[in-house]
């Protein structure tokens, strides 16, 4: 067998189209059995979703092509992924799945404990576990509670629960975004130990440096589209970067003539701490000053950190922050929503669903909720003035309902972000933070979104807009901020910026010579 | 702005019809199977009576569950303070007022001692609000807790109070609080004052939404509303005027479910309490004081529990150990038949109203039936367990 066929997984013109997008077109790459096998790209290149045909989350109907494992077409129903496991493919996923009030031993054969004679053999369960840390060196007590364990041991335990299912093929999915560079370090070492053990990788991430550590081979993929794949010893970084953002600027961004005025709002070196693991800096040391009438872009990566800093900017953050805020030269303390909303400061929150809109109630509701104390007293509301208010906003915000009273749930993805945005617009803020305003709507809501946040920049609001969309930040934005692990990579002027750029530096790279701010 | 469809409001008021429609089967089965007594004025004059102690208890509630919490405490503190205006009235104040303003005659201190005790019902009712709410909301004790300890707390208060005893006597002017009729002049003459309001306050919303530019519904669908309205009350005063008239607790309960409504309609306090319900996070963004939020609702259930526990007194004209016992279920179910939805977020005072009425429809048709207490029991716990089922069930078909 292994003569006949060198590949364990081969992919072959795979196509999946969800609604109005294509995921993933005519994908075909091939991975060597017991390589580590690297795969990288740009937030919502398709890494994801080649994850879900693996594990049989999209059952093999649902896209077009071939997958082919050990020489033979994987046909997941799509009922259970456990056929996956049967298959021999384990995925680590970047969240664990993992139950804190268990113990090591009883998270790996959760579901499938040893038994005899239906009781749980504990015996057999706690020898197996041994055995199995020990096959791997993994050195955690199998008796330990998983609530107990730090992030880079839980992470082990995940590995050794898919190692334990005699796996042949390990996903790792964005498996050190979690992780401190120590427990990288001790990552890097199982995976090659496991390599020694014939255990094949894949190893998704967008992380270059970690590739060049560990990978032996890499394939690059962009708007799921299947770009280079390549052994590592001829991978070159810039290249590499090229061949992630090289996208056409296809989306259209309409033409703004906004003036930038003085500086409004300055954050100087604002650091925030992980409320689940006080020693480690979510945000750290961050400074930057915006200016009235001003686009400021947060770019970054997946867990760069900038819905943190947004948030922590909208105090209403983690417990423990530091740094200072200046609005129009003022110190400011905002360590709440009712004080950040005092000092004008709006924040439009990333997922509309779960922080932005209560979606059984109506329009009318969700929109004047923040702003009631404009149109109230204790002893009353003035609903006719809440109903013009609002009415106003929807026709200024062109967004299409029969009625005010219409229940939110009911209108379309564009229209309820903008019921969000128009939420936030009532208050009339002098800075407007805003978390991937256009997540999740189409191409021609996106148009709209743009346009109001031009409009809101010639008025003078000074905005903050943080995107995992590289052209959406460079369309819109005067100047773009890039993060990465927590930190201000640089400031890139407009006409300064480029894709290449923002990515170098969203990467943790520096960039050459006089370029750098 | 278009207008909605005849269809789609029919639809949205889909579950206030249902609920009216469940209200009118009870009540013809109620009907058949006691040969009409059900029906009679004497016994619909009871049956209203008898809602409005759970109605109080509903009202409060609606706000309590919309926030997503619970309140099982109701029917102790209920019956807590019950017998706190059993024990004023009975011992406290007919010995001490005498005592302390020999001048004043019978009659007077008669008075003064419903008045102080009103009032201090009314005191310690908040202060039991203050306490459970200070617990929830800012001790972070979850609402189920606090309130199942609160439950034994206030039966244990209940039991050192009366010593086990029933406390009488209660003075008569206190017992027209729940006993008491309107004269049949006055209760007419109430009533035309009322449907003027409905017509003049239907005419003034029509020209206010003139003033601020939005479309107007056809004169004659909002007359014929405010119509509808005036017919059902004036039906229901001429139905209570063939016995002894309109009773007092009802009027009393009537202006407090007005007084709810508009609390929950036209005030920021009932406004952020939907929205904490239906979204505790986009709530909290919005620069809502949840805590402060949630520390309110539960300072009015104890001023509602206080009102309950008043007019129950009254009813009974005693203090009594059992006094308020199990009313925590007849609420909840009223709410929740009335379409409060226990995932919090959504309900109205009208529909736990409608929920009390059936309620104690219930219960008036299955005494007026002489059915062994046992079944009444069983009977009421499953329609609960019913009436959530239904609203857990309508919300999966979503």
């Amino acid at each position: 067998m292994r003569g006949m066929n060198d590949y364990i997984l081969e992919f072959d013109k795979v196509t999946k189209d969800f609604p109005g997008v294509r995921a993933l077109s005519q994908v075909s790459f091939s991975v060597r059995r017991g390589e580590i096998h690297g795969i990288c790209g740009e937030n919502g290149a398709g890494k994801s979703t080649l994850v879900k045909i693996l594990s049989g989350v999209y059952p093999h109907e649902s896209y077009q092509g071939r997958v082919l494992f050990d020489g033979e077409e994987l046909k997941f129903t799509g009922s259970s992924i456990r056929q996956a496991i049967e298959k021999g493919i384990a995925i680590v996923y970047q969240e664990f799945a993992l139950v804190h009030q268990l113990t090591v031993g009883e998270n790996i054969y959760l579901g499938r404990e040893p038994r005899r004679g239906g009781i749980i053999n504990w015996h057999r369960l706690n020898a197996d576990t041994q055995e199995i840390l020990d096959r791997y060196n993994l050195n955690i007590p199998f008796s330990a509670k998983v609530g107990s364990l730090g992030v880079g041991q839980q992470q082990m335990v995940e590995i050794a629960k898919a190692l334990s299912e005699k796996a042949k093929l390990l996903i790792l999915d964005e498996p050190t975004s979690a992780l401190t560079e120590t427990e990288v370090g001790a990552l890097m070492e199982i995976l090659r130990k496991l390599k020694e053990g014939g255990v094949t990788c894949i190893y998704i991430s967008h992380k270059l440096e970690e590739f060049f550590r560990i990978a032996d081979a890499l394939t690059v993929i962009r708007d799921g589209m299947m770009m280079s794949t390549m052994p590592i010893g001829e991978a070159r970084t810039e290249e590499i970067i090229k061949m992630m953002v090289g996208r056409e600027m296809t989306e259209r961004f309409p033409k703004s003539k906004h003036q930038v005025g003085a500086v409004v709002y300055s954050v100087r070196n604002l650091s925030t701490y992980d409320p689940a693991d006080p020693r480690k800096k979510l945000i750290d040391n961050v400074s930057f000053d915006l200016r009235q009438g001003e686009i400021l872009g947060l770019a970054g990566l997946m867990g760069a950190g900038r819905s943190e800093l947004l948030t922590t900017l909208f105090g209403e953050f983690g417990i423990h922050t530091e740094g200072e805020v200046f609005i129009e030269g003022q110190a400011a303390k905002i360590e709440n929503a009712r004080e950040a909303m005092e000092k004008r400061i709006s924040f439009v929150p990333e997922d509309r669903k779960k922080q932005g809109l209560m979606v059984k109630d109506s329009i009318l509701h969700n929109m004047s909720l923040p702003n009631l104390s404009q149109f109230s007293s204790v002893l009353w509301i003035n609903g006719l003035k809440e109903l013009r208010m609002c009415q106003e906003f929807v026709e200024s915000l062109r967004i299409k309902t029969a009625s005010l009273l219409s229940v939110v749930d009911s209108l379309s993805g564009g229209n309820q972000q903008k019921v969000v945005i128009a939420k936030w617009l009532m208050s009339r803020p002098r800075v407007l933070l805003l978390d991937e305003p256009t997540r999740g709507i189409d191409v021609g809501a996106k148009y709209e979104i743009y346009k109001l946040i031009n409009e809101l920049a010639e008025k003078g609001v000074a905005i903050v807009v943080a995107s995992s969309e590289l052209p959406e930040i460079l369309g819109i934005c005067d100047r773009i901020l890039v993060m990465h692990n927590g930190r201000a990579m640089g400031i890139l002027e407009k006409n300064d910026a480029s894709q290449e750029k923002v990515m170098t530096l969203a990467m943790g790279l520096p960039l050459n010579g006089t370029e750098e701010r | 702005m278009k207008k909605l469809s005849i269809v789609n409001q029919i639809r949205m008021n889909l579950k206030t019809y249902t609920m009216i429609f469940a209200l009118l089967a009870i009540w013809l089965l109620f009907g058949i199977l006691t040969d009409w007594i059900f029906f009679s004025p004497r016994n619909l004059s009871n049956l209203f009576r008898q809602m409005t102690i759970i109605s109080f208890l509903a009202i409060g509630m609606v706000l309590v569950i919309v926030t997503g919490n619970i309140d099982l405490s109701v029917g102790s503190v209920t019956g807590f303070i019950g017998v706190v205006a059993a024990y004023l009235q009975s011992i406290l104040f007919a010995k001490g007022l005498p005592a302390l303003f020999p001048q004043l005659t019978a009659q007077s201190i008669a008075a003064l001692s419903t008045a102080l005790t009103i009032l201090l019902c009314l005191v310690v009712g908040g202060i039991i609000g203050t306490m459970q709410g200070a617990m929830v909301a800012y001790m972070g004790i979850p609402s189920f807790i606090v309130t199942l300890g609160g439950q034994l707390v206030f039966r244990g208060g209940n039991l050192g109070i009366t010593q086990g005893k029933t406390i009488v006597p209660i003075e008569e002017s206190f017992k027209e609080i729940a006993q008491g009729y309107l004269p049949n002049n006055i209760g007419l003459v109430l009533a035309t004052a009322v449907i003027l309001i409905i017509f003049v306050s239907f005419l003034w919303n029509r020209r206010q939404r003139k003033i601020y530019g939005f479309s107007l519904k056809p004169l004659s669908v909002d007359l014929l509303k405010a119509g509808f309205f005036s017919a059902v009350m004036l039906f229901y005063v001429l139905i209570m005027n063939q016995y002894q008239g309109v009773q007092n607790p009802v009027l009393l309960m009537a202006f407090v479910a007005l007084v709810f409504t508009y609390l929950t309609n036209n005030t920021r306090l009932g406004r952020y309490a939907y929205a904490i319900g239906g979204n505790k996070e986009a709530a909290r963004l919005s620069g809502i004081n949840i805590k402060a939020n949630i520390f309110q609702v539960f300072i009015f259930m104890g001023l509602l529990c206080a009102v309950a526990g008043i007019v129950l007194t009254a009813r009974v004209a005693a203090g009594s150990i059992s006094g308020g016992v199990n009313y925590e279920l007849s609420a909840i179910a009223a709410c929740v038949i009335g379409g409060t939805s226990l995932m919090g977020g959504e309900g109205t005072i009208f529909g736990a109203i409608v929920g009390s009425l059936i309620m104690a429809s219930l219960e008036n048709g299955m005494s007026v039936m002489n059915m062994d207490v046992f079944w009444q029991y069983i009977i009421r716990g499953l329609v609960l367990i019913f009436a959530v089922y239904v609203d857990v069930a309508s919300k999966k078909n979503r």
